[in-house]
C-alpha cells in the first residue's frame, strides 16, 4: 500500500500528466487557428469542427477498426468545413466571426445527428508511447504514456514557427494577413490564400477532435467537448499568433486544468469550483501582466477583424 | 430502434390522415382523439436521450410503454431547467393533448413543474427524484425514485473484495443528497467486507464533463484507488478510463460491462420501465395514481448488472447473501454507530435508517472513511 | 419581389406618385426582402436534409409554423423564449459599436442573477416594488462591473476583450457554482443546490393578458433605449467614431477610455438585468440553471441583427420561434434535438451570407425607379 501512495507528489505529477493528456486538442485547434488568423480571417467555428471531427474519427475507427483512418477522415471533414468557411467569407460584407458562430451550431448539430449510432460501441484507441518505463512507479508510467498526436503537435508547433519566418508559403500567409492590397500588388490572390489557410486550420482542429474521441477521454458522446474549440481560438490571441506560444498556452491550460482533480485527490477538498477555474484565472492574470497599452498587439495580423 | 421508427411512421400517417379530413388544423388536434380510451404521455429529458446513462435509462423505460394498447408517447430531449421546460410541458398539453407528463430531471420540479401543476389541474405530473409531500404540493403532482443506494452498497461489496490497496474511488458530479447517499453506500458496502477500506471522492462539479471525469479518474488511480465507480450522467468515460488504467469498475445508471468485460465487477442500474408501466396501467384502468412512489431492488425499480469475471467466489457469496437480505425489505445501509468524516455522530448505537427513511433523501454528510468534502 | 411589395400602391395611385412610391419602396424593401428570401432559402436547404432522412418537408413547415407562431399559445411560447435573448444580445451589440467583440455575456448574466438573489434575501420583507428595484440594481451593477472591467482592461491594459470576456465568463460560472453550493446555499434545496428562495412578493409576474413575463417588455425597452443612445446621442456618435479609428477619435478630443468602459458597463448591466429577471420571474432563486447558454445565443442574435438594437427584436423572436417549434419537431417527427441545431446552423449561414447582396441588387436601387426628369 505504501508503494502506491504518492501523497502530495501526486499534484505536480498530475499537472505534468494533465498538461500532456489534456493539452493536445488545444494544441491542434490553436495551431490551426493561428494559420487561419495569420492569413487575416478568424474562424470562430472550430468548436463545431472539433466536435464533428471527434464524431467522424470515432465512427470511422469503429467501422474500420483503424484509429488512424479515423484521424484521416476527421481531418478531411475538417478541411471541408474550412473550405466552406473560407469560400463563403470571400464575399464582400460576409462577417467571418458570425459565420463561424453559425458553423459551430451546424458542425455540432450534424455531429450529434450522425453520431447517434456510435455512442455505445467502443472504438480502438490511438497508440501511445510509454516514455516512463524507466520508472517503477505506475503513476509516473501513466503520466509519461505519451500519445503520438501530442508529439506530432509539438513538432508541428516548431515547424510552423520556423515556416512562418523562413518559407515562401509562410511569407505569403503573413503578407495576406497584413494587407490585402500589398498581397495583390505581389500578384497573390488573398482569397485563395485565406481559403487554403482556413481549410488547413480546420483540418488541424478536427484532428484535435479525433484526439478527444480516440484517445483522451477516448469516447464519443454529445458532451465530449466542453468548449475546447472555442477556448483554443481565444488562446491564439493570448499566444500572439506565435505557434510556439500556442503550444505553451495549451500546456499551461492542460496542466492548470489537472489541478482541481489532483488537489481533491490529496485531500484539498474545499472550494473545488475555484480550483477548476484555475486555467481561466491564470490565463487572465498572465494576459493582464504581459499586456500594456504601448505594445498592444504585437504580432497581430493587420486585417484581422477581431483586433481592429 | 426499429420500434421507434415504426412508431414514428404510424404517428406521421395518423397526423396526415387527420389532416386530410379536417383540413387546416390537423396537428392542433390532440393525438389522443385517434384512440377511443387512450392517453398521450410526455417524457422530458434534460440531456440527449441516448447518453448511455441517466437519460437513456429513462428513455428505455419510456420505450417499453410504446407497445401498450392505446398509449402514445411523446418525448423531448435536451430541455434546460428554465422557462423552456415550462413551455415544453405546456406545449405537450396544448398541442399534443398529453394528459400525463414525466419530467425526469430533478431541477424540473421546483418551480417549473409545480407552476404547471397549478395551471393545469386536470393533467397528471409525476416527477423523478422530487420530494412530493402531502399538503405542501398539489394533488396532481407526484414523485417517484428508486433506492439506488442499495445498488451502490452491493457495488461496494464487490469492490471490497476486489481491492488490494484498500482504497476505492468515486467520481461524483455534485455534493447533493442523492449523490452523497451513493458515495456513503459504496463505502459502507466495501467496509462490510473490510472495515479498513477508505473511499476517495472527487467532485467534478458538472453532470456531464468528459475531460474532467477522465482527469478525476486518473487522479484517483494515481492516489492508489483500484476500484472506481461514479455518479455522473454518462459513466462511459469513467469506465473506459479506469479500465485503461487497469483498475476494476462498478457501473452506474446502465450496464456498461461491454465497455470493459474483464474489469467490470457489477453495476447499479435503473429499471424505470416497471415504474412507468405501473403508472400507465393505473391511468388506463382509471385508478388513483400514487403521489409518492419509492422502491428498490425488491420492487424491481433498481437492478444489478450480472457479476463480471473479476468477481471472486468469496465476493460472489457475500454479494448474493447481501442481495437476498436486501430483497427481504427493510434493509439499512446507514446504521449506528456511525460518524461522518468530520467526526460527528450521524447514527447512534442501535439507530438504523431503513431504505424508506425520508431522512436519507436530505443527506448532507459523507461518512467516516470517505475522503472528501460536501462543499 | 419588389413588384409584389409595391403592387397595391401602384394600383391605387398613379403617375408621379407611383414612381415616388416605388422609389420609396425600393429603398425600404432591401432590408426586408433579402433576409426573408434568405430565410426561405435556408428552410429549403433544410428540407433537402429532411427529405434525405425520408421525412416530409411539408409536415416540417406545418409543424414549425404551428409550434412557433400558429396559435396564441405558440406566440407566447416564442416570446417567452425570446425574452432573455434581447438583453443578452445587447451585451454584444453595444460594445460592437466601438469595434469590440465581447463574447462573455454569459458571465454577466450569471453573476447578475446571483447578486439579485442575494439582494432579495437581504431585503426580505421590503415593499414589493422597492425589493424588485433593488434586485434589478444589484443584477445590473454586478453585470456592469464584470463587463465594464473587460472594457477597462481593453483600454488601459490593452488586454484583448474577446479572450478576457470569455475567460471571465468561465470564472463567473465557477464563482456562481461556488456560492450557490457553498456560502449562499439553502440547505433545504437538496438535489438542486440553490440560494434561499426570494420573498414571493418580489416575483416579477406576467404581462397582463399574456403568459409572458415582464422581462420581454424590459428587453424591448432596453433595445429601444440602446438604439436611441447609438443613433441619436453624441455618445453614440462618438462611439461610432472611436469604433472606426481610436486614434482619430482621440485627436478629436473624445475621451475614448470612459466611452469604452461606459459602453461595456452598460452592456454588462443589461446582461446582469437578464440574470435578475431569470431569478425574479422564472427560478425564484439563483442556481446553476442561470448558466443555460443565453449569453452565447445572444452573440448569434447580435451578429444576425448586425448589431442594430432594433433589429435584435425580430431576430430574437425568430430564434425563440425556432426554439419553440423545435420541441414539436422532436415529438411529432421523431427527430433528435440535433436536427434543430442543424436547422439553425443552415438558416443562419444563409442569412449571414445574404448580407453580401446589400447594395448589389439592381431592383433595390432607388434610381432605377425614379422617373426620368
Amino acid at each position: 500500500m505504501e508503494q502506491t501512495d504518492l501523497g502530495l507528489w501526486g499534484v505536480p505529477l498530475a499537472i505534468l500528466g494533465g498538461a500532456i493528456r489534456v493539452s493536445t486538442p488545444f494544441i491542434f485547434v490553436s495551431l490551426g487557428e493561428a494559420i487561419t488568423e495569420r492569413s487575416g480571417r478568424i474562424n470562430l467555428g472550430l468548436e463545431g469542427v472539433l466536435v464533428f471531427g471527434a464524431m467522424t474519427a470515432y465512427a470511422v475507427a469503429v467501422l474500420t477498426g483503424s484509429p488512424w483512418l479515423g484521424v484521416l477522415a476527421a481531418s478531411a471533414s475538417g478541411a471541408c468545413f474550412g473550405l466552406f468557411h473560407g469560400w463563403i467569407c470571400k464575399f464582400p460584407k460576409v462577417n467571418d466571426i458570425a459565420i463561424g458562430i453559425a458553423l459551430m451550431l451546424l458542425g455540432s448539430g450534424l455531429a450529434f445527428f450522425f453520431g447517434k449510432p456510435f455512442i455505445q460501441p467502443s472504438a480502438p484507441d490511438l497508440p501511445a508511447i510509454p516514455f516512463g518505463l524507466w520508472s517503477n512507479s505506475s503513476q509516473v508510467q501513466a503520466a509519461l504514456n505519451i500519445n503520438i498526436l501530442f508529439l506530432i503537435g509539438a513538432a508541428l508547433a516548431v515547424f510552423l514557427w520556423w515556416a512562418f519566418k523562413n518559407t515562401r508559403a509562410g511569407l505569403i500567409v503573413r503578407v495576406v494577413g497584413d494587407s490585402s492590397d500589398a498581397a495583390r500588388a505581389m500578384g497573390i490572390n488573398p482569397n485563395t490564400v485565406r481559403l487554403l489557410a482556413t481549410a488547413i486550420g480546420s483540418a488541424l482542429a478536427a484532428i484535435g477532435g479525433a484526439y478527444l474521441s480516440l484517445y483522451y477521454p477516448g469516447s464519443w458522446n454529445e458532451g465530449i467537448s466542453s468548449g475546447q474549440g472555442l477556448m483554443a481560438v481565444a488562446l491564439v490571441i493570448f499566444a500572439r499568433w506565435n505557434p510556439l506560444g500556442c503550444f505553451a498556452a495549451a500546456l499551461l491550460f492542460g496542466g492548470a486544468g489537472a489541478l482541481g482533480p489532483a488537489l481533491q485527490s490529496v485531500g484539498v477538498t474545499q472550494g473545488y469550483y475555484l480550483f477548476y477555474a484555475a486555467p481561466y484565472i491564470l490565463t487572465l492574470l498572465i494576459m493582464i501582466a504581459t499586456s500594456s497599452p504601448g505594445r498592444a498587439l504585437a504580432g497581430a495580423p493587420g486585417v484581422l477583424s477581431i483586433t481592429k | 430502434m426499429t420500434d421507434r421508427l415504426m412508431f414514428s411512421r404510424r404517428q406521421i400517417l395518423k397526423t396526415s390522415a387527420a389532416g386530410a379530413v379536417l383540413g387546416f388544423a390537423p396537428s392542433l388536434l390532440p393525438v389522443r382523439s385517434a384512440f377511443a380510451a387512450g392517453a398521450t404521455i410526455g417524457f422530458i429529458y434534460v440531456g440527449p436521450k441516448d447518453d448511455y446513462g441517466y437519460n437513456q435509462a429513462h428513455a428505455e423505460g419510456a420505450a417499453v410503454l410504446k407497445g401498450m394498447e392505446g398509449i402514445s408517447i411523446i418525448e423531448e430531449e435536451n430541455v434546460p431547467e428554465t422557462v423552456d421546460v415550462q413551455k415544453t410541458m405546456e406545449s405537450m398539453i396544448n398541442l399534443d393533448g398529453a394528459t400525463m407528463l414525466f419530467p425526469t430531471s430533478f431541477g424540473y420540479f421546483d418551480p417549473h413543474m409545480l407552476a404547471m401543476c397549478e395551471k393545469f389541474p386536470e393533467i397528471r405530473f409525476r416527477h423523478c427524484g422530487g420530494m412530493w409531500s402531502e399538503g405542501k404540493h398539489p394533488k396532481n403532482a407526484g414523485s417517484y425514485f428508486g433506492y439506488i443506494g442499495q445498488g451502490q452498497y452491493l457495488n461496494g461489496v464487490a469492490a471490497g473484495h476486489a481491492t488490494k490497496t484498500k482504497k476505492i474511488g468515486f467520481v461524483a458530479a455534485k455534493p447533493i443528497p442523492q449523490v452523497l447517499l451513493n458515495i456513503n453506500s459504496f463505502l459502507l458496502g466495501a467496509r462490510s467486507v473490510d472495515p479498513a477500506i477508505t473511499c476517495q471522492v472527487i467532485f467534478t462539479g458538472e453532470w456531464s464533463l468528459a475531460v474532467k471525469e477522465a482527469e478525476a479518474t486518473n487522479a484517483l488511480v494515481d492516489q492508489g484507488a483500484d476500484v472506481i465507480t461514479c455518479h455522473v450522467d454518462s459513466p462511459k468515460v469513467v469506465v473506459e478510463t479506469a479500465a485503461g488504467r487497469g483498475t476494476f469498475i462498478c457501473g452506474y445508471h446502465a450496464n456498461q460491462s461491454p465497455l470493459a468485460p474483464e474489469k467490470y465487477l457489477t453495476g447499479a442500474e435503473w429499471n424505470w420501465a416497471n415504474i412507468y408501466k405501473m403508472y400507465v396501467e393505473k391511468l388506463v384502468a382509471g385508478e388513483e395514481l400514487p403521489n409518492f412512489t419509492r422502491g428498490g431492488l425488491a420492487d424491481g425499480f433498481v437492478k444489478m448488472s450480472p457479476l463480471g469475471s473479476g468477481v471472486s467466489e468469496a465476493a460472489r457469496a457475500q454479494f448474493d447473501g447481501t442481495l437476498a437480505e436486501i430483497m427481504k425489505g427493510g434493509f439499512s445501509v446507514i446504521k449506528g454507530p456511525l460518524n461522518n468524516n468530520k467526526g460527528e455522530v450521524v447514527a447512534t448505537e442501535g439507530q438504523a435508517f431503513v431504505e424508506t427513511a425520508i431522512e436519507l433523501e436530505s443527506m448532507d454528510y459523507l461518512v467516516e472513511g470517505v475522503v472528501g468534502s460536501t462543499s | 419581389m419588389t413588384e409584389i411589395a409595391s403592387g397595391p400602391v401602384a394600383s391605387t395611385l398613379g403617375g408621379p406618385a407611383l414612381a415616388g412610391a416605388l422609389e420609396w419602396a425600393a429603398r425600404r424593401a432591401e432590408g426586408l426582402v433579402i433576409p426573408l428570401a434568405a430565410l426561405i432559402v435556408g428552410m429549403a436547404l433544410f428540407s433537402i436534409f429532411i427529405m434525405l432522412l425520408g421525412k416530409s418537408p411539408a409536415q416540417l413547415f406545418d409543424l414549425m409554423w404551428r409550434g412557433g407562431f400558429g396559435s396564441w399559445f405558440s406566440v407566447q411560447n416564442t416570446l417567452s423564449r425570446a425574452a432573455p435573448l434581447l438583453l443578452a444580445a445587447l451585451c454584444v451589440a453595444l460594445p460592437a459599436r466601438l469595434g469590440l467583440v465581447v463574447i462573455g455575456g454569459e458571465g454577466a448574466i450569471v453573476l447578475g442573477g446571483v447578486a439579485a438573489a442575494a439582494m432579495a434575501v437581504l431585503v426580505q420583507g421590503a415593499p414589493a416594488l422597492i425589493g424588485v428595484i433593488l434586485m434589478g440594481i444589484a443584477g445590473a451593477v454586478a453585470g456592469g462591473v464584470w463587463i465594464g472591467a473587460v472594457g477597462a482592461l481593453r483600454h488601459y491594459r490593452a488586454v484583448n476583450e474577446t479572450i478576457s470576456s470569455l475567460l471571465m465568463a468561465y470564472i463567473a460560472i465557477a464563482l456562481m457554482n461556488h456560492l450557490v453550493e457553498g456560502p449562499l446555499r439553502d440547505p433545504a434545496s437538496l438535489n438542486k443546490p440553490s440560494t434561499h428562495p426570494m420573498d414571493p412578493a418580489f416575483v416579477v409576474g406576467a404581462v397582463p393578458g399574456m403568459d409572458v413575463h415582464w422581462g420581454l417588455v424590459a428587453g424591448i425597452i432596453a433595445c429601444v433605449i440602446s438604439w436611441i443612445l447609438i443613433e441619436k446621442t453624441r455618445w453614440g456618435f462618438a462611439a461610432r467614431i472611436a469604433g472606426g479609428n481610436v486614434r482619430a477619435a482621440q485627436v478629436q478630443g473624445l475621451a475614448v477610455g470612459p466611452l469604452i468602459v461606459g459602453f461595456c458597463a452598460l452592456a454588462g448591466a443589461f446582461a446582469g438585468l437578464a440574470g435578475m429577471i431569470e431569478v425574479a420571474a422564472v427560478q425564484g432563486n439563483a442556481n446553476a440553471s442561470l448558466a443555460s447558454g443565453y449569453g452565447y445565443t445572444g452573440i448569434l442574435v447580435a451578429f444576425l441583427a448586425r448589431h442594430n438594437p432594433l433589429a435584435i427584436i425580430p431576430v430574437a423572436i425568430l430564434l425563440g420561434g425556432i426554439d419553440a417549434s423545435g420541441g414539436l419537431l422532436q415529438r411529432r417527427m421523431d427527430l433528435p434535438d440535433a436536427t434543430v441545431q442543424v436547422l439553425q446552423g443552415m438558416i443562419f449561414i444563409v442569412i449571414l451570407f445574404s448580407e453580401t447582396f446589400y447594395g448589389r441588387l439592381r431592383v433595390f436601387n432607388p434610381d432605377l425607379w425614379k422617373r426620368p426628369a
